[in-house]
């Protein structure tokens, strides 16, 4: 095997640096790339922007006062809708923000992959996000003139993502209901490293009837960790549901005592074998119910 | 039978709202919302498109609350991962959603409230996708609670849906898919067919007069010509809504669960 790319959750924290744009793969409680970013909680890493579809990664880093920007959409952990954490950042001031669209957000991604500076939409037109967010208008060159927000791209120096197999090359495969825009964030960042569920040597030799399910090619994976239960406490279906009794400690927490320091043992743990025998280990993670809607 | 409670009343009014629109995804986000999105699929427009609430087209709309994972029956598939390319940017849906703020305009808020961008008084979701939905397909809006801090007077605190304000527009820009249709609240039906695309009551669900909703609005309402008394759902809906909601979530929607009509006071 020449092209092995495994490696620790601290070998990938230590290939970042203070001031980076990082891109967090999943959508709000879900498929939350969250072993990564507890690695990240327990580093000196600070000043980055975060881009991200929102939820319990984003409100830990804002408390942790990690986080100079976050470019988002929403933060949110669906049945808790308000992220408490994320909300005491913005209420306090602490972060600068670019709000977008959801829909804004992953055509920003795309035109970072696509290595393009600005991809057109006429949404944030008539809203506040333009004039708040900075955001341009370009006039189409054709007969009909019309002018559009010329959404920026989204360049990530690295993204996370949490995927349910991977093999020592970055050969990942992606199941579940519905995969998000991880494979954008993947190809709008310089680096991707991403955890996985499993990782095999070779995936043509374990699980070639799933090729279909490599969601992103190789040449976008810079790292590969192993990290059974690594979106826990969110969902990272078929494996396991989120832990909802573990998101609402954290957001309890936000309250009282309402700081982060007081509870961050908990809900990042000095190893991430301490964080998992937190919640009952990885038994306990597997056996979390998938959300019903 | 128990008396018709006035947040079935208002399914069966929102309902309509989803009437002859086509094939396209009707998406009803919140409990009112939702059921009457399927009870419209299941009574006067099965051609409608909907999801699961996750990521499977379904046919038979899926009931609120606890049930087995497995319950659903996917007949298609619509992930995040493609619903703005296949349902929002191509206006191939009609959402129904309840926004913290909306103003004269239409302009809608579900960002933040008060202090600025910087620095919100009070941070909420984000503005989500209301910017998109709202620039590219129809969208109707459902208030529980309706009073001024919703329908506010001036304008939102920060505008996250395209509204009918013409200040708000850039010259040049295609607005020609802003397409508010209806706004049903626990007072009243509206839409927004008064000059220039004003808000106007079309009907009072019984017991609310004209000035009710007036004095419960942060601007100045226009009124249809006649306003008549917002229908009751029939028994066969009433029997759908059920059958959607099995575990009664809709009776915590409107403080205190009221009746539709209250009894006629007497002296």
């Amino acid at each position: 095997m020449t092209l092995d790319k495994r490696m620790s959750a601290a070998e990938v924290v230590a290939q970042l640096s203070d001031g980076m744009t990082l891109g967090i793969g999943g959508w709000g409680p879900r498929r939350k790339p969250m072993a990564l970013v507890r690695e990240i909680l327990r580093s000196d890493l600070k000043d980055l922007t975060i881009v991200a579809y929102g939820g319990a990664d984003v409100g830990m880093l804002c408390a942790a006062g990690k986080v100079r920007k976050v470019v988002f959409a929403f933060v949110s952990l669906d049945a808790i809708p308000l992220e408490p954490w994320f909300r005491k950042a913005r209420e306090t001031g602490q972060i600068d923000v670019l709000e977008l669209d959801e829909g804004m957000f992953q055509w920003g991604l795309k035109a970072a992959a696509f290595q393009l500076p600005f991809l057109p939409t006429r949404v944030g037109l008539g809203t506040d996000l333009a004039e708040l967010g900075g955001l341009k208008t370009v006039q189409s060159p054709y007969a009909d003139g019309e002018t559009l927000i010329a959404m920026p791209a989204l360049r990530l120096d690295a993204a996370l993502i949490h995927v349910n197999r991977s093999d020592w090359r970055g050969n990942v495969q992606v199941f579940g209901p519905d995969v998000y825009y991880d494979e954008w964030f993947a190809r709008a960042a310089t680096k991707s490293f991403v955890s996985c569920e499993e990782l095999v040597d070779r995936m043509e030799d374990h699980y070639p009837d799933n090729a279909q399910a490599n969601l992103f090619e190789r040449c976008f994976v810079s790292g590969v960790v192993e990290l059974p239960s690594g979106a826990h406490p969110s969902s990272m279906p078929p494996h396991y549901g989120w832990d909802m009794k573990a998101f609402k400690a954290y957001a309890d927490a936000a309250r009282d005592p309402g700081d982060w320091n007081a509870v961050k043992d908990r809900f990042v743990g000095a190893t991430e074998a301490d964080y998992l025998a937190t919640f009952g280990g990885k038994e306990a993670v597997a056996a979390l119910p998938l959300p019903i809607f | 039978m128990s008396d018709i409670t006035l947040a079935e009343l208002c399914i069966f009014a929102c309902s309509e709202a989803f009437r002859g629109n086509g094939e396209i995804v009707a998406t009803g986000v919140g409990p009112v919302p939702r059921l009457a999105a399927g009870l419209a699929k299941l009574t006067h427009s099965p051609e409608l498109m909907m999801t699961d609430g996750e990521c499977y087209l379904v046919e038979q709309p899926v009931p609120l609350g606890p049930r087995r994972y497995d319950d659903r029956k996917p007949a298609g598939y619509l992930p995040f991962s493609r619903f703005f390319d296949a349902a929002v940017w191509s206006g191939r849906r009609h959402a129904m959603v309840t926004p913290t703020q909306i103003d004269r305009f239409g302009q809608i808020n579900l960002s933040y409230m008060g202090g600025t961008y910087r620095q919100p008084k009070t941070q909420m979701l984000g503005v989500r996708g209301f910017p998109g939905n709202t620039i590219h397909h129809p969208n109707s809006f459902f208030f529980p609670a309706h009073g001024p801090r919703v329908f506010v007077p001036g304008e939102v605190d920060m505008i996250s849906g395209v509204g009918y304000n013409p200040a708000k527009r850039v010259a040049g820009g295609n607005y020609s898919a802003v397409n508010l249709r209806t706004i049903v609240t626990n007072l009243c039906v509206m839409d927004f067919q008064g000059p220039q695309n004003a808000i106007r009551v079309v009907s009072l669900h019984p017991g609310v007069t004209f000035e009710d909703v007036q004095a419960a609005t942060g601007f100045a309402l226009h009124r249809a010509d006649t306003l008549p008394e917002t229908p009751l759902p029939d028994a066969e809906a009433l029997a759908i809504i059920a059958s959607l909601d099995p575990h009664n979530i809709r009776s915590g929607v409107i403080k205190d669960n009221p009746v539709a009509r209250p009894s006629e006071v007497t002296s």
